[in-house]
């Protein structure tokens, strides 16, 4: 069975990712980012580049290509870590229906 | 998104020729252009910088622009098969759908779209049906009761009697399901009669109003037959065994064996008018027929296995756009990496208005013109830059966020192949009906081979891969002040050895991976009669792709039995259609990468690079001139493909699959996280320590050996290395130990 998030014992994995969502992980925290980034319903949150190495904003690809990919007009991003930390908190949020009580940026 | 694109007619182009652009515009009605040396393309402005120099010529100014469209999918044509609908027909064939409930699928058909007149065999909601028009605007439809089942064998035979507008529809499955419901039927009449009309006969799509070709069908077809009059799909059957009953031998409008030059566009009518049609958009073909058993594998060896010919809706040969502007190129014009530079106007968050269409410019194709050549040539890998040409895993596979360990990164250009399926994607990436690609071609837009273009799976940091990641190279070359000529991997094909032989020492792009046998042939002669082969990249080697022999442009990959494959070939599907030749890994040939490069292929990972470590062969006398000015224990723990020399695909030394016995081991790489995992023609056990956190055989191998002809061989052993280069205006590590290389292979004394 595929291990299921626990928000009390996982919480110990937030810190660590926020303090490097991208590169080497301990196994803990990548088992949490495997489960994480598996989207049952098919839907893929991507990362559009508005402008190259200055702006990002979050997008929502569907299951189905025909139909169009969802972009937000806000938050705007100026590095790639802070939506990796944005996509993180939602997708936690989402899986355990805890917010985490931490700012998008310090 | 993007609002111009475009595409060469050529990837390489030899002085004194001519080389055409293609260009498409959405917005406004010119567009300015120039021809650019390619220096660098990555806009990181952590790094050096986009660099392009402007080459006056000829295209020079302002062009008119306009939209230009691609007429995706493949079928069929035969003109000559006669006006049909004129007396009673049937159409009979073996099926195999593989979207079946799509909406309206052409099978066969001759109809005019603009007088709706006509007939069309169509699949529609899994049932086979049949549309028929009298030209005055009535059409009528029937359809078998039975709905079919995707990837399964269907006889299906439709006949027609136009004078009553009496139908029969057969459709049976080859192997019976219980409680499954695919077989079906209709007997009964039409209240429209089909009109005899002036159309072509086309199988697998039909004519439109705006003159494209569409409904196409997804599936695969297998010895379609048109016989005069109405029979049963027993006639069919029985026009496949070795004696034909003279009335029945007697009916047969064609009869279509695509057995028969599997590997050509052709398709050859056995019957007695010879109405042989041609392939358009290229379906693939060499593919096992309804009767295949398994019993022999390969097409050449049984051909009457593999009379089917797979279509799909989104396949694309040549997208067939207009030339938009064309220069002759300068006699005095250097080799090098080129573009062309096309402005539609300012660019902005919604969108770019500017596109670089990357070339390159070749040495003179007579070899005796070729006088006063620098002693280098870079061979660019362009036939790796078709195979990943539009390289949509990021939009068609999920779990890629996973395998990235990060966001998957969506630019202008990412948003503009997401909603322009048309383009086709690359072998990496399935049809819509799931089934791999198995043929790539660069007659249309190959969006990712573009400088400024910042991919997906290219490492932190700048991002790159392939094409771009080599124009770190490019600007090492330069700011070092290299000479060097510049080759393409379709100018090795065509050319052969003779096109490396005056070369003293050939680089490779950051990543070599596919190689046809004329191309591995003379890159192996060239390396054995004293080459100095410099492999400044990984993954090399990998993949055997195969020509075709009447289009130009255009590769096959069979993504058999092993290796790193996003999609899996069926079996019985090994053997390529362009050439016979079987496919997949060189290594599962009997031709490892380390027997050309001195390495091969070990890990991949996508995640952060690394770095190396000095190993002991470091001080081996021989190794001497490799390491001058650099005394570091660490090498490469900066760059700005992953933050490191060592990262995205890595290869190591391996003895026993083909590394020289004589081989050092310079350095190895260290550090790599967990996400950088050993590949799978590496394990035959699936182990529970796959990443490189865990593993000691997840390395890269910076390695050299000399050659019995007094050449030599270096290779770095990882995708990353050539990000790394430019670190520091050149003064780093990585930089200096590939200059004493390139240094000393300048250098004729043997080794």
């Amino acid at each position: 069975m595929v291990y299921k998030i626990d928000p009390d014992a996982d919480r110990v994995y937030i810190d660590e990712f926020r303090k490097k969502p991208i590169g080497a992980h301990s196994p803990g925290l990548q088992r949490l980012l495997n489960i994480m980034r598996h989207d049952p319903s098919g839907r893929q949150v991507v990362l559009v580049c508005r402008k190259p190495f200055e702006e990002w904003v979050l997008g929502m690809m569907p299951p189905d290509r025909s139909q169009p990919i969802a972009i937000e007009d806000e938050p705007v991003f100026t590095d790639i870590e802070s939506a990796e930390w944005e996509v993180f908190r939602r997708r936690w949020r989402a899986i355990t229906g805890q917010d985490i009580n931490m700012p998008l940026r310090d | 998104m993007l609002k111009i694109v475009g595409y060469p007619d050529r990837y390489s182009v030899a002085p004194g020729e001519t080389i055409a652009f293609k260009i498409s515009q959405e917005e406004g009605d010119h567009f300015d252009a120039r021809i650019v040396r390619v220096f660098n393309g990555d806009s990181n402005p952590e790094g050096p910088g986009l660099r392009f120099e402007h080459v006056p010529t000829a295209a020079d100014g302002r062009h008119p622009g306009f939209v230009q469209s691609i007429d995706a999918g493949s079928y069929m044509i035969a003109a000559g098969v006669p006006l049909l609908a004129r007396t009673a027909f049937t159409f009979s064939a073996f099926v195999w759908p593989t979207l079946p409930n799509r909406e309206d699928q052409t099978l066969a058909g001759q109809w005019d779209p603009a007088a709706e007149a006509g007939w069309r065999i169509i699949v529609a909601g899994g049932r086979t049906g049949i549309v028929v028009g009298d030209g005055s605007g009535r059409m009528a439809t029937a359809f078998a009761d039975g709905v079919m089942v995707p990837r399964r064998w269907y006889q299906l035979t439709v006949s027609i009697d136009p004078a009553s507008g009496a139908v029969a529809i057969e459709q049976t499955p080859l192997v019976a399901y219980a409680k499954t419901g695919d077989a079906g039927q209709f007997a009964g009449a039409l209240d429209v009669l089909p009109a005899a009309i002036d159309a072509p006969f086309l199988l697998a799509g039909t004519r439109e109003r705006d003159g494209t070709v569409g409904h196409h069908f997804d599936g695969k077809i297998d010895s379609p037959v048109l016989l005069e009059g109405r029979h049963k799909g027993t006639a069919h059957l029985r026009l496949l065994e070795p004696h034909v009953p003279l009335p029945l031998a007697a009916a047969v409008v064609a009869r279509w064996d695509f057995s028969r030059a599997i590997d050509t566009v052709d398709a050859v009518d056995i019957g007695p008018a010879g109405h042989h049609g041609r392939f358009e958009q290229l379906p693939t073909r060499g593919m096992k027929g309804w009767n295949w058993t398994g019993e022999e594998q390969s097409w050449t060896r049984k051909p009457e296995h593999y009379g089917a010919v797979h279509f799909h809706h989104d396949d694309v040969y040549d997208a067939a756009w207009e030339t938009s502007v064309e220069v002759r190129i300068p006699d005095d014009m250097p080799s090098g990496p080129y573009a062309l530079h096309a402005v539609a106007g300012p660019s902005d968050e919604q969108a770019t208005r500017e596109a670089y269409i990357a070339f390159f410019v070749r040495p003179p194709r007579d070899r005796a013109a070729r006088t006063n050549r620098p002693k280098v040539l870079m061979l660019a890998p362009t036939m790796s830059y078709l195979a990943y040409a539009n390289h949509g895993e990021h939009i068609t596979a999920r779990g890629a966020e996973r395998q990235m360990g990060r966001l998957l990164t969506f630019g202008h250009t990412d948003l503009y192949m997401y909603d322009h399926a048309e383009l086709g994607g690359s072998l990496y990436d399935t049809h819509a009906d799931g089934s791999g690609t198995n043929y790539s071609s660069r007659l249309r837009p190959n969006l990712n081979f573009a400088p400024r273009y910042h991919s997906w799976l290219g490492g932190p940091g700048s991002a790159l891969y392939q094409y771009n990641a080599d124009t770190h190279l490019f600007d090492w070359l330069d700011k070092k002040g290299v000479a060097y000529d510049i080759a393409t991997d379709e100018d090795l094909h065509e050319d052969g050895y003779a096109l490396l032989a005056d070369y003293s020492v050939v680089i490779t792009g950051t990543h070599p991976e596919y190689h046809s046998t004329a191309m591995w042939d003379a890159m192996k002669t060239w390396v054995d009669r004293g080459g100095r082969l410099m492999y400044v990249g990984a993954n090399g080697w990998y993949w055997r792709i195969a020509f075709h022999k009447q289009l130009p442009g255009v590769i096959e990959l069979r993504r058999a039995e092993d290796g790193i494959r996003t999609w899996e070939q069926e079996p019985g599907e090994y053997y390529h259609s362009f050439s016979g030749e079987y496919g997949g890994l060189w290594r599962r040939l009997g031709r490892p990468p380390n027997v050309m490069g001195g390495v091969g292929f070990i890990a991949q990972g996508f995640d952060m690079s690394a770095y190396y470590r000095r190993a002991p062969d470091a001080d081996d006398p021989r190794a001497a001139f490799i390491f001058k000015d650099v005394p570091d224990e660490i090498i490469g723990d900066f760059g700005l493909v992953g933050g490191g020399a060592a990262g995205i695909e890595l290869d190591c030394i391996s003895v026993p699959l083909g590394s020289a016995p004589n081989i050092l081991r310079l350095a190895s790489s260290d550090g790599h996280s967990g996400m950088m995992m050993l590949v799978n023609e590496e394990f035959g056990v699936v182990l529970p320590n796959l990443g490189g956190d865990q593993n000691e055989r997840v390395h890269a191998d910076l390695a050299f050996y000399e050659t019995a002809a007094g050449g030599a061989v270096f290779a770095t052993g990882s995708i990353a290395w050539c990000g790394s280069l430019l670190h520091n205006d050149c003064d780093n590590n990585v930089s200096r130990i590939t200059w004493n290389v390139l240094e000393r292979f300048l250098d004729d004394t043997p080794f």
